[in-house]
């Protein structure tokens, strides 16, 4: 939209809520009587009284013409602005005007006030109406008896659940949370394999519900999902249950208020529900990745709507969980893991580490099937009532996934087909070899939950390694 | 009152390609079967290679490095450029 042309001779920006505008008025007054003057008023059309008003209250002129503060002063040539007086200065205002005296009685000088048409509640909404984004994206006009809710729904954009209306102003403000361009691209999204840029990721979270601030984690997320290693594609396609989900670790935990204690996996809190529902919203509207279409699970589970927690780092025994990953300490990251529902190890007696960590085997021992081994990975979420366990005893990390790697060796006798009257199973070759349930690596150990419980849980994976997925690390970049 | 709202989606129109004539015969035609790595889909191949060789085809072996991941692009083309047609084949 073209800026208004500006009338020649002084041009004068004021609105009735300016102590400065009010104290200037007498002097506009003053002014129109001997020069051309123009006045722009941004909140009152029959302020200031005596001079000839232009009605600004839609800030159309004051905002294209950068008006920051009122009352504002301009000396216009030929629609050019030449001249300009912020505030009230005698002296600008007098040589600016080429008038001997001007305001007897005011004082020298008073700042003046923000102008409307940058009032930070407006900004957006002003961007917007005069056409100054660069948004992109396709502009999709409802009807005016058409619900917005219900329009989204009939588009195909939902998971099932309702959507926050991808208004032009949210997606600019969601745009706040990164320093990103809107025009960059994040990632090659499946299984469309489609570019997909920063504002098409912006426009999804906030469908999601996410704040500005969560951005930066649904970019590192979406970033990390569309590597070959983590291979979104086939997680999306399979017939398990799994669905990406997403453990942060760092500083940004804290910052955006997400939550790593008590209903660590359930609801209840907005930047863990909605995080992973925007990088699932991407998958859905960029991807073109739908249920029953491409996504071909037998089951599913209710995690493929968003699955995301933070790590209890503070109360954590060991170090988080990405810097056994390779990140350095501090550093905010989410980790990628092809995940199904989380599935609760109870043990209220164990006191003493090998105890428990005997429990923790034989539970993941039974992973997907307990004549199945090496072929997928787990989340060992410990709940801080079993951290305290290891914490008194003196088990690091290593020690602990030293301990099940022991304890998880499996005979082959029991693994073979037939085996325990079940036809699951491995090949008979295997049946004097001792086996592994886990690849090297195949258990991340994660501390969260509430404080109290002496309980576990374990997130069971998807096919794991380089035949599936493999979790990847991603650093969080604002 | 009209709202105007972003489009979340690729924008993409999904532009319909139409298919290949089907071969009238495959005798003396190149056919690929590609495996696509999982459990006993080269018993279901060995056998579909066996009919279409009594057919008078000529039969070309492919596979896919994993069965999770789409083939990759040289697999591809190297079947599109060498194959008269293409069976994909499932398992389990």
């Amino acid at each position: 939209m073209p800026a208004p042309r500006l009338p020649d001779g002084l041009v004068a920006f004021v609105k009735r809520d300016c102590p400065t505008c009010a104290l200037v008025a007498p002097v506009l007054v003053e002014l129109a009587a001997e020069r051309a003057l123009s006045v722009y008023s941004q909140d009152d059309a029959s302020f200031p009284e005596g001079v000839e008003v232009l009605d600004d209250t839609d800030l159309e002129a004051s905002w294209h013409h950068g008006i920051e503060a009122v009352p504002t002063l301009l000396r216009v040539e030929d629609g050019v602005e030449k001249e300009r007086a912020v505030g009230w200065h005698r002296a600008e205002w007098k040589a600016l005007c080429g008038v001997p005296e001007l305001g007897a009685g005011l004082p020298e000088f008073r700042p003046g006030c923000g102008s409307l048409s940058v009032d930070p509640d407006r900004a957006l909404e002003l961007a917007v109406r005069f056409g100054a984004t660069s948004l992109r994206s396709r502009r999709v006009e409802l009807a005016s008896r058409e619900d917005e809710f219900e329009a989204m729904f009939a588009r195909g954009w939902s998971d099932g659940l309702p959507l926050v209306p991808p208004s032009e102003e949210r997606v600019l403000a969601m745009l706040e949370g990164t320093s990103r361009a809107p025009d960059e691209v994040v990632a090659i999204v499946p299984p469309d394999l489609v570019e997909c840029s920063v504002e098409k990721v912006a426009i999804n979270a906030v469908m999601a519900g996410c704040l500005p601030e969560y951005l930066p984690v649904v970019l590192a997320a979406l970033e990390a999902a569309c590597t070959d290693a983590f291979n979104v594609h086939g997680l999306l396609a399979t017939t398990m249950p799994a669905g990406p989900v997403i453990v942060v670790n760092g500083p940004i935990r804290r910052a955006i208020g997400m939550n790593s204690g008590r209903n660590v996996f359930g609801q209840g809190n907005r930047a863990n529900m909605t995080i992973g529902r925007a990088l699932q919203l991407v998958v859905r509207n960029v991807g073109g990745g739908r249920p029953g279409d491409v996504d071909r699970a037998t089951h599913g589970n209710p995690g493929k709507l968003s699955f995301c927690f933070a790590e209890d780092e503070e109360g954590s025994p060991w170090e988080p969980l990405s810097v056994s990953l390779g990140a350095a300490p501090g550093t905010s990251t989410v980790t990628l893991f092809p995940g199904e529902g989380p599935r609760c190890v109870v043990d209220q007696l164990s006191r003493d580490p090998e105890s428990l960590a005997r429990s923790f085997a034989v539970n993941l021992r039974t992973l997907h099937h307990p004549k199945l081994v090496l072929a997928f990975d787990a989340i060992l979420a410990v709940g801080p009532e079993h951290a305290r366990v290891f914490r008194q005893a003196g088990w690091s990390r290593e020690r602990l996934l030293g301990r099940l790697h022991e304890l998880l060796q499996i005979p082959g006798r029991e693994l073979v087909r037939g085996a325990g009257g079940i036809a699951e199973g491995l090949p008979e070759g295997v049946a004097d070899a001792t086996l592994p349930k886990f690849r090297p690596g195949g258990i991340l150990l994660v501390h969260c939950g509430g404080e109290a419980g002496l309980f576990s849980a374990i997130i069971g994976g998807w096919a794991g390694g380089s035949i599936g997925s493999q979790p990847v690390l991603r650093e969080v970049r604002t | 009152m009209t709202r105007v709202l972003l489009d979340p989606s690729s924008e993409l129109s999904p532009t319909s390609r139409p298919r290949l004539p089907r071969l009238d015969s495959v005798d003396g035609r190149r056919v690929g079967l590609l495996d696509i790595s999982k459990p006993r889909g080269d018993l279901f191949l060995d056998r579909l290679e066996q009919r279409l060789r009594e057919r008078g085809a000529e039969v070309l072996r492919f596979r896919k490095p994993t069965f999770t991941k789409p083939a990759p692009l040289d697999l591809r083309q190297e079947i599109a450029s060498r194959c008269d047609a293409v069976i994909e084949a499932l398992a389990d």
